[in-house]
């Protein structure tokens, strides 16, 4: 499904990613996890195409296709969602209005026919009904005014209309209660499915309970320095990061 | 010592002089009282097209940018009305229509029988004609201003529409502005709208013409409303690229009056929409909001000067500003609190987003206030589309085009939404999104 | 609300007499006959001791002043000024010039100490201040004491009285003299360029943190005499200065004039903070009497990462006209303007900022709180504007208005010029009166109205008082509750 070789990445003359590989199968669960400034979010934005990064070497390939020569929406058509810590608010476009217009996007660069409204109302209302999303919150403009809960849930909702192959959850839980937290973990559950990986990039444990990853990775100055089973979640949270700072440097 | 240098006077542009030389040859055959023009005639004689030095044209150069004065439009043949006949207003269907053709009021393509009940129309050339002067005439559009004297002056005809006292008139009526021929002409015209009180009254306008003719347009529109009367006031200007438009709206306003007027500028070369807004009674609202979508070397200029002159009344402003290529956006909006106006409430906004590497755009947001007992407010913002969000909606698989449009169409939107009548905020929407599309 | 009608009418009654720097030092003075020709401009530059160059400079700017009208755009009123009846030379007469304070009249000392600004760098010393300040001392039209000067001199900082610069550092002078105010810059800026006979002329070299403080405190003190100080304050690449100035005047019932000029010029990532407390006479109660205060102020950031910051705390003067602005010319450079204006009795202000982009990445930041009350009339005029090269510049504007009273005016006129798409300009502005909420809150808490009033107006003020030097800082929020009710402080 993934592979990212030898990635080397700097934001404004500043290295954050230093020759990291990772490789996430078809149906994968991946955690990312890591201190704060180890660069997980910026592997995030880069996998996704963020202009801001300026990739100096290395890989990404989703499927065989190289996404560094891809714009960021056409590496969305491709498959690629992702999730963001801090959901954008858009004043004046309604959050339906904005499904419909992605969605259709969508459709057209995979050359499927655009959706009928009727049909496309069904998926949303189905979707938002699951992730516990109101009807009139639907009509709002997007995100603006949203409680952290709820655009942490629209991000879901999204994730479960545009049906992606590869799916980035960063920091999901970050804001979180834990009523809310399950819901979300839920909605993103229900999209597990053989064909589809997810990258679930965290800080704590916690969201690795209701999310249970296949593999764990922990990743520290740029890169990814220890792989292993969904056990190695928990040794982190026993004995911390300590020892993979000093690793690393 | 300071007297020591001489007072200059500048030179009179090419413009000036035909503008000057035109008054003698026409004024026998303007309508009505010619004092009042020859007045007129004078303040303009006096003061000259407004430059950069005056300050309410700081930003808009007249004086640099008329070359040339074009002459009176020629009152329009029959052949040319046949065609204006067969031409589809923007508003079709929404309401009953006025029609001036090239200046001149057009009572053979105008909809009189089918004006709602309480609204009477007629034709300003003929009023001015009568025996009895017009009433309410002037009375709105009160300003030291060198284009409005230009109006003054030369205005050929228009149309006085009366709204009889507690007529809540529910279908909107509009004015049609066409403009015809290849050659540039000019045109003064002006527009009376007198709504008694209790009264409401929706009313649209719309500039239509020839696409790549300079033509030349001082239209003024005064608005006359009595208390608790309710005005809704729409212009769309889809007049071919190259034209020249010189709008003014005065409108003096009674004890609770709500008014709201919107103007989106997308054709002109240059526009220039200037509106005085008099509080006459206490207890009036107001919100003025507009938008303009902006290409090569056009220029539109938004000024605004709202008297607040008494106590307990509410101002809402909101202009965008899309300013793609070599084009040039104004907005000077200046709220004046007169002392006693206490209880003011003001607040205005103008944003503005440049795509054109070499687009300009120039606020000038301006409080004037001598009351203390106020809550006024503004602020202003110019800048790019933001990156974010940009990037959030190609992430989400929109193309960067379809995701740009987007945003500008909610860009543009917050203003659209303002427009209460849903039918016209539909035919503005329209135009919004059809220049986005010619973008992509 | 009962309460705050006696606020008003405490504010309304304020006895603006209650200048406390109004007395008058009586000492003998120098002067040059009134009236202003080209001799009186060659009488001024004997009498400095200018080289021939400087003589030259001056009588060409005379020559264009005579060519100038005096601006009318701004908001403020006053009776047309008679240039030829005024005083442009006056200094307090010696023999020779003070070889050490000893020297010195012991009556401008006295004065000096009056205001509360030691000379004696021993008593400076020994003072509770924990910072030292450098402190050039300017009396009607001349510096009469530079303290600390060895200090500095061990740094390599230049400070001293621009006359001694002129004469003993010529290239400095003449490289950078008129270069940020070119003298045909405006009319009040180039009579000043033409009869200038004093102010401070400051220069850091590459690389050096001013060791303390400087300081100037002008003291306008003769009668009918026109005050016309020069500021030039030159930050070589990587250094920083930080520098106050303290303005006050006599009471006397004809307007004095103050025409100042201050260039600032920033190199490579070299810094300058400009701190102003101008306290001029601002007239009695009736309008009678003040300064006018028209000055000219500007910093260039003329290398890339140079920073100008301006902060000023204007309470005084009749009338007050002054934008301090800068020129963001270097890539990555930052402009910074803070400002409280209080306006009372007569007084009229009209200030605020220019912020000019033109290099790159640019950015500047506007903080004006302007209080107006009694029968005041207080303006903000600010200009930002983004040129077409000014790619990534960034401004952010506030400007918020107080009204004491329904007596005064406040105005706001912001000018925002944007030529190029990739600059982001934010402005936002409000107006309005004290709130009858918290003054309430505050009288229920015990707090008498007049100190309600300035509890809350230091809450309004606090962003830009933060700003300040903390000496300054307490002097000037003293100085806001002082001019605004008289008692309070």
């Amino acid at each position: 499904m993934l592979e990212i070789r030898n990635l080397h990445v700097q934001i404004e003359d500043k290295k954050i990613l230093n020759g990291l590989n990772l490789t996430v199968h078809d149906g994968e669960v991946a955690a990312i996890m890591g201190p704060n400034g180890s660069g997980k979010s910026t592997l995030s934005y880069v996998i996704a195409g963020k202009d801001d990064y300026e990739v100096l070497d290395g890989e990404i390939l989703l499927n065989g296709e190289n996404l560094l020569d891809m714009e960021p929406d056409a590496r969305a058509a491709a498959g690629v969602f992702l999730a963001f810590q801090y959901p954008l608010e858009i004043p004046g476009v309604a959050t339906m209005t904005f499904l419909k217009a992605a969605l259709n996007a969508q459709r057209k660069a995979r050359g499927d026919d655009e959706l009928s409204t009727p049909d496309f109302m069904k998926r949303v209302r189905a979707g938002a009904e699951r992730l516990h999303i109101p009807q009139d919150m639907l009509k709002r403009a997007l995100n603006v005014g949203f409680s952290g809960g709820e655009k942490k849930r629209m991000e879901i909702l999204q994730m479960a209309l545009l049906e992606p192959t590869f799916c980035i959850l960063d920091e999901t839980d970050s804001g979180l209660d834990i009523d809310a937290l399950k819901i979300a973990a839920d909605g993103v559950n229900a999209l597990r499915d053989p064909k589809r990986s997810f990258l679930v990039i965290t800080h704590y444990q916690r969201l690795l309970n209701y999310i249970v990853p296949d593999t764990v990775h922990v990743m520290s100055s740029g890169q990814v320095v220890k792989s292993g089973g969904k056990e190695l979640a928990l040794e982190l949270e026993a004995n911390g990061y300590a020892d993979y700072r000093s690793q690393a440097a | 010592m300071a007297d020591l240098t001489p007072n200059v006077t500048p030179m009179r542009t090419a413009a000036e002089n035909q503008l000057l030389a035109l008054f003698p040859s026409v004024k026998a055959r303007l309508p009505g009282a010619s004092a009042e023009r020859q007045q007129a005639y004078d303040a303009f004689a006096q003061a000259g097209l407004p430059h950069r030095r005056v300050e309410a044209w700081k930003y808009t150069d007249l004086r640099a940018v008329l070359r040339e004065a074009a002459p009176l439009a020629d009152v329009p043949s029959a052949a040319l009305l046949g065609e204006v006949r067969a031409k589809p207003s923007p508003f079709a269907g929404l309401g009953p229509s006025l029609v001036i053709v090239d200046g001149v009021f057009e009572p053979s393509l105008s909809d009189l029988d089918a004006l709602p009940a309480g609204v009477e129309a007629l034709g300003l050339a003929g009023a001015l004609g009568a025996a009895q002067p017009v009433a309410n005439l002037g009375e709105a559009a009160v300003a030291d201003d060198a284009v409005l004297a230009l109006n003054a002056a030369f205005m050929t005809d228009g149309v006085v529409l009366r709204v009889a006292a507690g007529s809540k008139v529910e279908t909107p009526v509009f004015v049609r502005f066409v403009r015809t021929g290849g050659e540039p002409r000019s045109t003064y015209t002006r527009v009376l709208v007198v709504v008694g009180e209790g009264a409401s009254l929706t009313l649209g306008e719309s500039r239509e013409g020839p696409a790549g003719v300079a033509h030349q347009d001082n239209a003024v529109l005064e608005i006359v409303a009595g208390d608790r009367a309710t005005v809704s006031h729409v212009v769309l200007n889809t007049e071919g690229r190259g034209s020249i438009d010189l709008s003014t709206v005065g409108v003096k306003l009674g004890a609770k009056c709500l008014f709201n007027t919107f103007a989106l500028a997308t054709a002109p070369a240059l526009s220039r929409r200037q509106i005085f807004v008099h509080f006459a009674g206490e207890n009036s609202k107001i919100s003025l909001n507009g938008g303009a979508l902006l290409n090569g070397r056009q220029h539109a200029d938004t000024t605004l000067v709202v008297n607040h002159a008494v106590p307990h009344c509410e101002s809402r402003e909101l202009y965008k500003h899309v300013l793609d290529g070599e084009s040039t956006g104004v907005f000077q909006g200046k709220i004046i609190v007169q002392p006693y106006a206490q209880k003011t409430d003001g607040q205005m906004m103008s944003q503005a987003v440049l795509l054109g590497d070499n687009a300009t755009m120039n606020n000038k947001p301006e409080l004037e206030i001598f009351a203390d007992d106020v809550v006024c407010a503004h602020g202003a913002t110019c800048g790019q589309l933001d990156d974010d969000l940009l990037f959030y909606l190609r992430a989400r698989g929109l193309p960067k085009p379809d995701a740009e449009a987007l945003m500008l169409q909610a860009f543009v939107g917050q203003a659209l939404e303002t427009i209460e009548d849903e039918s016209i905020r539909g035919v503005l929407e329209s135009v919004v999104e059809g220049w986005l599309k010619a973008r992509m | 609300m009962p309460a705050v009608q006696e606020t008003v009418e405490q504010v309304r009654s304020i006895d603006v007499d209650q200048y406390k720097y109004g007395f008058i030092t009586d000492i003998e003075m120098d002067k040059a006959p009134k009236g202003l020709n080209e001799d009186i401009v060659r009488f001024i530059s004997a009498k400095k001791g200018d080289p021939a160059w400087m003589t030259e400079w001056r009588l060409d700017a005379y020559r264009r002043w005579l060519t100038m009208q005096e601006p009318t755009w701004a908001r403020v009123e006053y009776p047309k000024i008679d240039f030829n009846d005024l005083y442009y030379y006056a200094a307090p007469k010696k023999k020779e010039g003070p070889k050490s304070l000893d020297e010195i009249d012991p009556a401008i000392l006295e004065t000096y100490k009056k205001l509360g600004i030691p000379l004696r760098e021993q008593e400076m010393l020994a003072g509770v201040q924990n910072t030292r300040v450098a402190v050039d001392a300017v009396f009607d039209s001349v510096s009469v004491v530079t303290t600390f000067k060895d200090e500095l001199k061990k740094a390599g900082v230049i400070f001293c009285s621009i006359s001694e610069a002129i004469r003993e550092h010529p290239e400095l002078v003449r490289q950078y003299l008129g270069t940020v105010v070119p003298v045909t810059d405006n009319f009040y800026a180039t009579l000043n360029s033409a009869v200038f006979t004093d102010g401070s002329f400051v220069y850091v070299p590459p690389g050096v943190r001013c060791p303390m403080e400087l300081s100037t405190y002008f003291r306008i003190n003769e009668k009918d005499t026109g005050q016309f100080e020069r500021t030039l304050i030159i930050a070589d690449k990587g250094s920083y200065v930080s520098y106050l100035e303290g303005c006050t005047a006599p009471q006397r019932d004809e307007n004095q004039l103050h025409a100042a000029v201050v260039e600032l010029i920033a190199l490579d990532d070299a810094e300058i903070k400009y701190s102003t407390v101008q306290n001029w006479y601002p007239g009695d109660a009736q309008g009678k009497g003040g300064v006018y205060n028209f000055v000219t102020k500007r910093g260039d950031c003329r290398g890339a990462n140079s920073k100008i910051s301006w902060t000023q705390v204007e309470t005084g003067s009749a009338i007050t006209w002054k934008y301090p602005s800068c020129i963001l010319r270097g890539d990555n450079s930052r402009g910074e303007f803070y400002s409280i204006a209080v306006s009372n009795g007569y007084q009229q202000v009209d200030s605020g900022t220019k912020m000019i982009h033109l290099g790159k990445n640019t950015s500047s930041r506007i903080i004006s709180k302007g209080i107006s009350a009694g029968r005041s009339q207080n303006t903000y005029r600010g200009l930002v504007s983004a040129h077409r090269k000014a790619t990534g510049a960034r401004n952010f504007t506030n400007c918020d208005s107080l009204l004491i009273g329904d007596q005064c005016g406040a105005h706001t006129v912001p000018y925002i010029e944007s030529k190029n798409a990739s600059a982001i300009f934010e402005h936002e502005a409000t107006t309005s009166k004290i709130s009858e909420d918290q003054l309430f809150y505050c009288l229920q808490r015990g707090l008498s109205a007049e100190e309600a009033t300035a509890l809350i107006v230091n809450g309004f003020v606090k962003d830009v008082l933060q700003q300040l030097p903390m000496e300054f800082a307490v002097e000037a929020q003293k100085l806001i509750s002082i001019s605004l009710e008289g008692s309070v402080g």
